[in-house]
């Protein structure tokens, strides 16, 4: 169980987390949404502790993490998978070392089997005979299927995905969709799903959460979400320019 | 006046961030040195590096070295021949020159250039696409598996290469001395190894040793700490360059001070 409470996070002067209190609970799938530059990313970093808040607390397994020293550190982060949101590949590495990466330093499966791995990780994400291609040589979205394979690849119990269906199409992404429903069915994975593809996220997720100003507002059921009675949240779901969030464009046109 | 009110702050600011770099890269030594301590050496990215700083850096020095001896005995043969009327002495001068400053030295610089730039901007660009973190989120920690094997690579290639840039530099000198001042090739090595010790050899080996550790520390600092994509990529090598070219030169100053009293050399 993941268990995040008060986290404030700023950049120089610029408060981007104002309290954070969110509860992932075991086996559940929880899909974070919220305008773009709210701070998902950012929340996704502090948990998994590449990032540091400078208030609050955060609980994996009951394990206080924020103030752990780098070893201990590590230990808990091997217990998480995790998609960036821009794939964040080794470009001097090829698919199938990328893939195999985590899985050589964390011994986790002899050394004999790791070959075998890679492709069937790779196999899950739809991708075949890429082994061999370095990153630079792959299209956006196979290197996020290739990111993806290389999270989920030495079996964690967390995974956290930023943005798994973006720049995939409508039918790549629904075979990720099956992927963390079946990861999270058949291996009980605890998943944090970030994305922007309200389809996805009513399909993969037990509870949907919205971040909004630094804060989580409004978690629920996928339901309850759909029709929700909060103006910021029905906006954001419906997708309407008009309503309590503005963008602060300058409108004119 | 706004503006002058500005300037303690803006001195201010300077050192703070010069504090902080300083320390930031002293640590960053400390966590390397500790790594390597306990023997997490991971031998097949190391030797990898060894061959890219060692062996695709030796053309260049060896040919910038050349040039360099060739000089030293072209400059020293005319100015003695000034002096003296003869041209005196060249083994000698060239000898001391390349083997305790010019060899470490012009070595230094050349890898700072090459392998320095490289560093950084290869560390940076990992930086601002996440890789550094995605090694983290996979086991790995990136002092361990990038910061060993570069700075391994460095401080044993560049004394290395430095040796090979005395041997060559003087070599060049030779060849100027025999066909364009005259001079025999045995009183050419007479005039070497009849002044020079063992201690002069380490002086230049110790400098090249420190000069490395100055370069490769700055580029990987400098590297792991980029931020802002591309631009700050270019500016994190700009600097890294920058900041290892001026300690070269200055601290070459005081270690030679240092080497001096401790009759290295
Ligand atoms: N390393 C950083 N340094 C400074 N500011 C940062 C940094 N990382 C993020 N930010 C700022 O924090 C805010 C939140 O960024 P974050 O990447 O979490 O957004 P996001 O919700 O994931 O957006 P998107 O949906 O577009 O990915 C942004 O305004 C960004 O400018
Ligand atoms: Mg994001």
């Amino acid at each position: 169980m993941i268990k995040v409470s008060g986290v404030h996070k700023k950049f120089k002067s610029k408060q981007v987390l104002r309290g954070v209190d969110l509860e992932i609970r075991d086996a559940e799938t929880l899909t974070i949404i919220g305008g773009s530059g709210c701070g998902k990313s950012v929340l996704l970093k502090n948990i998994i502790g590449l990032l540091k808040p400078e208030e609050g607390e955060i609980f994996v397994d009951g394990k206080e993490t924020t103030r752990l020293d780098e070893s201990d550190l590590l230990e808990v982060q091997k217990k998480f998978g995790y998609l960036f949101q821009g794939a964040a590949l080794f470009d001097s590495l090829t698919v199938g070392e990328n893939v195999a990466f985590g899985l050589n330093n964390m011994k986790t499966i002899p050394p004999n089997e790791i070959g075998k791995r890679v492709l069937e990780c790779l196999a899950m994400v739809g991708l075949k005979g890429v082994e061999n291609l370095k990153p630079a040589e792959l299209s956006g979205g196979m290197k996020k299927r290739v990111g993806l394979a290389r999270a989920i690849a030495h079996k964690p119990e967390y995974i956290m995905y930023d943005e798994p269906t973006t720049g995939l199409d409508p039918i790549m992404a629904d075979v990720i969709n099956d992927l963390i429903i079946h990861l999270q069915k058949q291996l009980g994975v605890t998943s944090i799903v970030v994305t922007h593809d309200m389809k996805s996220a009513y399909k993969v997720s037990n509870r949907i959460a919205m971040l909004y100003e630094g804060k989580i507002i409004g978690a629920g059921s996928p339901d309850e979400i759909k029709n929700s009675k909060d103006a910021v949240v029905h906006q954001f779901v419906e997708g309407l320019s008009q309503g309590p969030i503005t963008l602060n464009l300058d409108k004119n046109f | 006046m706004k503006r002058i009110k500005k300037v303690p702050h803006f001195i201010g600011n300077g050192l703070l961030n010069t504090a902080e770099g300083i320390g930031k890269a002293g640590y960053l030594l400390f966590q390397t040195v500790y790594w390597i301590g306990r023997g997490f050496v991971d031998w097949k990215n190391t030797v990898a590096q060894m061959v890219e700083v060692g062996w695709m850096s030796f053309p260049v020095i060896a040919l910038t070295s050349f040039f360099t001896g060739m000089v030293l005995a072209l400059q020293s043969g005319q100015s003695f021949k000034n002096v003296f009327n003869e041209p005196v002495f060249i083994g000698t001068v060239v000898g001391f020159s390349l083997v305790k400053e010019l060899g470490p030295v012009l070595t230094s610089i050349v890898i700072s250039g090459r392998v320095g730039a490289s560093i950084a901007a290869e560390l940076g660009t990992m930086k601002v696409t996440e890789q550094l973190d995605a090694l983290y989120t996979l086991g790995t920690n990136p002092v361990r598996y990038l910061a060993v094997p570069r700075f391994i690579a460095c401080v044993t290639m560049v004394p290395m290469l430095s040796i090979m840039s005395n041997i060559i530099g003087i070599f060049g000198g030779l060849l100027v001395s025999v066909y364009k001042w005259g001079i025999p090739s045995t009183i050419y090595w007479d005039d070497i190894f009849n002044f020079m010790d063992v201690g002069d050899f380490f002086h230049g080996v110790i400098k090249s040793f420190i000069f490395a550790a100055f370069i490769v520390i700055t580029s990987i600092h400098k590297g792991f700490e980029c931020e802002g994509g591309a631009e700050g990529v270019g500016k994190a090598t700009t600097s890294a360059v920058m900041i290892s070219m001026v300690m070269i030169l200055v601290s070459d100053y005081f270690l030679t001070y240092l080497l001096v009293l401790l009759r290295i050399g």
